[in-house]
């Protein structure tokens, strides 16, 4: 079991080696001119003013809540669904009532407006 | 052999991003190196033979939990921009209780006795999970949708009042 996850490690050596070749190559061969214009922030597009580290609406914060939320729906979801051929209608059963519990939730933030943008 | 290097290297990876959260001047640099240990926390995980765990590991502690972490961080007044210091007027207290946790840890590391399983790990974790959840522990199951629903609910009522 343990061999097949040698590919995730392969893969992410190969992912991590890309950039760092890449950039070091490029940095080994280039020219070093380095100008005004050439290190400005931005390429194309509008220098940004203002401060950029502001505080965040906490609509932010209920979205990613909401998102928690469902996302452990998901967790308990997975083994319910590969042991689905095992289980008889009342493990169906159990899993409708547990979404309809979770559905109530969503009802609600739905019917408060939380997921109104504001 | 190769188990035992692999353990090792996401051992480090881990306690590396344990101690830049605790080292980092600004708490989402901080963040940003819980994800890093979180990601060590499910490669010990896929090495102790529970992929589900791993998983899960992945999709709720690096995908929803830090995401709740950093929109904390952005939703708190100067939090992002401002480097925070070392040492607080705290530090005394949070030394103390930091080195007696530590050496309790220590203690129940060397005291306790850790029995060792001879039967090979379950090929099937996740089929045998859903089936303990849907027969014998299928009322924690349901109750932890009551739970979700609350902290669903809790969060909307608490964010929406000003």
């Amino acid at each position: 079991m343990l061999r097949d996850y040698a590919f995730i490690l392969i893969f992410s050596a190969i992912a991590l080696s890309v950039p760092i070749l890449g950039l070091s190559i490029a940095w080994l061969l280039r020219p070093k001119k380095p100008g005004k214009i050439k290190n400005a922030t931005y390429e194309c597009g509008l220098e940004t003013f203002g401060e950029t580290w502001v505080q965040f609406k906490v609509q932010y914060y209920i979205y990613a809540l909401i998102f928690v939320i469902f996302d452990i729906e998901t967790v308990f979801l997975y083994p319910w669904a590969v042991a689905y051929n095992k289980l008889g209608l009342f493990a169906l059963v159990e899993m409708f009532i547990f979404i309809a519990i979770l559905v109530v939730g969503l009802l609600y933030a739905w019917r408060t407006d939380a997921l109104e943008w504001v | 052999m190769i188990t035992q290097i692999a353990f090792i290297g996401i051992a480090l990876l881990t306690l590396a991003g344990a101690i830049g959260v605790v080292l980092a001047r600004s708490v989402f640099v901080s963040a940003l190196f819980l994800i890093l240990s979180f990601v060590g926390v499910s490669g010990i995980y896929v090495l102790l033979e529970a992929p589900f765990l791993a998983g899960v590991q992945l999709l709720v502690y690096v995908g929803a939990v830090a995401v709740l972490i950093i929109f904390a961080v952005m939703l708190t007044r100067d939090m992002m921009s401002e480097e925070t210091p070392f040492l607080n007027r705290q530090w005394g207290c949070g030394g103390v209780m930091a080195a007696v946790l530590f050496v309790l840890l220590l203690l129940i590391g060397f005291i306790a006795d850790w029995p060792v399983s001879s039967a090979k790990p379950p090929e099937d974790t996740i089929s045998a999970l859903g089936e303990a959840l849907m027969g014998k522990y299928v009322l924690p199951f349901e109750v932890a949708s009551v739970f979700l629903l609350v902290a669903l609910i809790g969060a909307i009522v608490v964010a929406r009042e000003r």
